[in-house]
């Protein structure tokens, strides 16, 4: 089992994302660890691509807040083998990052940098099932997990070709768009954890998740996980934008991080009733 | 049946939301361009003949041949309706869209010949479009935005980056993400997810399909070389497309040297759009590819005088074709362009686009590797390029230029 199967093992996992380097290298440490402070069972920690086309316009400003202030590859695994916690590590990117690290043509020599560093799995929105298998056999080398989103639109075929990739969890892509929070919680969901019912992996549903009542509707809705990235960003902008101390913007992210867990938390309880005591 | 793949270039690199639409439209295409199903092709052909003005000539450049001791042969693209070649490709795609049964479209556009080519084919089909656009390509073109907006399309601004073509597309991508169940993205080169290279390409391969044939009636036989400007590589390829089995007749990809060839990786910046003579291979919007990037996979910002070639990437049969050494890529910086500009706005009586002017900056250059009988491909013509030429003209010393202080008819 791996670590990230075990963040899924007792109940509902808290995944949140934050871009890393933004908006500078040192306060962005602190508020990851801030998240894992604040109930994290997975972080998915982004490494920050220049053309971010699944991202909405929230994480494309953490994206470029933190490529201008120097975020690279090295420094991207630097910083994963500084941080303090003590929860999975789940890399973000985009395939041509991937692609281009070290000197040899194709994804391994990243997923070995990656592995080193204590990365523990992948998501990489651009990189459909169809073009996987060269970082999915590097990733099944290095014990490393692949994780695919799966959108409202993903049907038939698809889901096959997807399942048979699979691994660590599945994100359920909530509503159709790019990321960003949103003040509701889309239907769309219901219907993909339906599709996603028989898949023996868990099930964790990101995009638009603000709040901690999001989480619980979610949760108790038969999700094994939440993911939430765009509303923690805001969080980080809005302090880099009006000049806050690094710890103030922490214990924010903290609290922020603890309603969702606790949310998701409270959802499960409403999915698996208390066993009756004899 | 079609493969996603040059070679290794192409493919499918997308968001997840998006991958089913690309299949749909990859079905698509198999039926109605392919397959020519419900009589698709033969409607897009009497589409472009009665609303595009096709077919268009190959015309002998008398000044041009003696200067050059070559037979210079211009197929004038310029002469389409819209004034650039971008409308086979965008009337091709708004005509599918429709076959599919979308009821939106949405477009990039970078010096605004795409997205003025998708704004008169959605107006002519009935079709609601939205183009994007950025900031700084938006103040360099502004005549073609106010083309799109006369044929009722949305003109929306893209602030983020440098603003121009690579920042568009990112952004056409996110509204087609958000938008995939009704809406087609028409893009607007032979670049981005299978199948738009090859459909792109097949919708522009009609400037090969005529040339070739008008070369073979007009010279007597098959030209020494092909020569046609390359940003994302769609007049490109249209161009060459019929010529790639005729191992005799010389491709030129003419590419956007810029100001420099060199690149300020500290900066993220190269001073040139020159992705097929300096790029290294990479993903970038769909595609395996190409592109301008710094050693660790950041795609740069590039640079050219024409807006219309200011692309990091390039069409992945294009990079493909290089490698093959099928295709030569060439590049000549944005001095030299804007004096080919200027020369055969005077001694031919055309003004081309500023893409265009690339191509004939090459031949200008290297006259000796045309042959005895050559065919520039005229993409565009340069009404839209007025306002940067004069403005770029004033900034340097060009023998070719008439006298730049005295330009807009100061003191006439």
């Amino acid at each position: 089992m791996s670590r990230i199967d075990e963040a899924f093992a007792d109940g509902p996992a808290f995944i949140p994302y934050l871009a890393v380097g933004d908006p500078d290298y040192e306060s962005s440490k602190a508020y990851v660890e801030a998240l894992a402070r604040g109930g994290a069972d997975v972080i998915e920690l982004g490494l920050p691509f220049s053309e971010p086309v699944a991202e909405g316009p929230t994480i494309q400003g953490a994206v470029t807040r933190a490529l201008d202030a120097g975020m690279t590859p090295d420094r991207y695994f630097e910083f994963v083998e500084e941080l303090d916690v003590d929860v999975p590590l789940v890399c973000m990117t985009y395939y041509n990052l991937i692609y281009q690290y070290g000197s040899e043509e194709g994804p391994r020599p990243f997923v070995e940098r990656a592995a080193e560093a204590g990365i523990e799995g992948f998501v990489v929105p651009d990189l459909p099932a169809e073009e996987a298998d060269p970082l999915r056999e590097a990733c099944d080398d290095h014990g490393l997990d692949l994780v695919f989103i799966v959108a409202p639109t993903t049907e038939g075929e698809r889901l096959e070709r997807i399942m048979a990739q699979v691994s660590g969890y599945v994100y359920v892509q909530a509503r159709l768009g790019v990321t960003g929070a949103r003040d509701d919680v889309s239907g769309q969901t219901d219907e993909a954890l339906a599709r996603l019912e028989a898949w023996d992996v868990p099930k964790a549903v990101g995009f638009g998740i603000k709040t901690g009542e999001h989480a619980e509707r979610i949760v108790a809705g038969g999700a094994d996980g939440i993911i939430v990235g765009s509303a923690l960003v805001d969080i980080v902008a809005a302090g880099h934008e009006t000049d806050r101390p690094v710890d103030e913007v922490a214990t924010d992210l903290e609290a922020k991080a603890r309603e969702l867990a606790e949310g998701a938390a409270a959802g499960y309880e409403q999915r698996v009733p208390e066993p009756e005591h004899t | 049946m079609s493969t996603s793949k040059f070679g290794e270039y192409g493919g499918q690199y997308v968001p997840e939301a998006l991958m089913p639409a690309v299949e749909e439209l990859a079905d698509a295409y198999e039926r109605y361009v392919r397959g020519n199903e419900d009589g698709f092709m033969d409607e897009f052909r009497r589409r472009l003949r009665d609303f595009g003005g096709r077919p268009t000539p190959l015309q002998h450049a008398e000044q041009l041949s003696a200067r050059y001791d070559s037979e210079v042969y211009l197929k004038r693209e310029d002469l389409l309706h819209g004034g650039a070649h971008k409308l086979n490709n965008a009337l091709g795609q708004v005509l599918l869209a429709k076959y599919m049964g979308k009821e939106r479209i949405v477009a990039e556009t970078g010096a605004g010949q795409h997205g003025t080519a998708t704004a008169m084919a959605a107006a002519h089909l009935g079709m609601p479009c939205e183009v994007y656009m950025g900031e700084r390509d938006i103040n360099r073109q502004r005549p073609n935005v106010f083309r799109m907006r006369l044929n009722g399309t949305e003109v929306n601004p893209v602030t983020v980056g440098r603003g121009t073509l690579k920042e568009a597309i990112n952004e056409t991508m996110r509204d087609w993400a958000t938008n995939v169940e009704d809406t087609h993205y028409v893009i607007g080169s032979v670049v981005g997810p299978h199948p738009f290279p090859r459909m792109v390409r097949d919708f522009q391969s009609v400037i090969s399909e005529e040339a070739r044939e008008q070369v073979k009636e007009q010279a007597g036989g098959l030209p020494d070389s092909v020569v046609a400007c390359a940003g994302g590589g769609s007049n490109t390829m249209g161009a060459f497309h019929e010529f790639v089995d005729d191992a005799d007749v010389d491709l030129y990809a003419v590419e956007a040297g810029g100001s420099s060839l060199d690149v300020d990786e500290e900066a993220g910046v190269a001073p040139n759009s020159a992705s097929l003579s300096t790029g290294d291979e990479g993903v970038l919007h769909g595609a395996r590819t190409k592109l301008l990037q710094d050693t660790d996979g950041q795609v740069m910002e590039s640079h050219s005088v024409s807006s219309g070639l200011d692309y990091a990437g390039v069409g992945p049969e294009l990079a493909h074709l290089v490698d093959e050494e099928r295709v030569t890529p060439v590049n000549v910086g944005d001095d030299a362009a804007l004096e080919a500009f200027h020369r055969l706005s005077q001694e031919e009586g055309i003004i081309p686009a500023l893409e265009t002017a690339h191509a004939f900056a090459f031949a200008h250059e290297h006259p000796e590797q045309l042959g005895d009988v050559t065919v520039i491909n005229v993409s565009g013509r340069g009404d839209k390029d007025l306002e940067s030429v004069i403005e770029e003209s004033a900034e340097r010393d060009l023998a070719a230029a008439p006298d730049m202080d005295a330009f807009a008819g100061d003191g006439l």
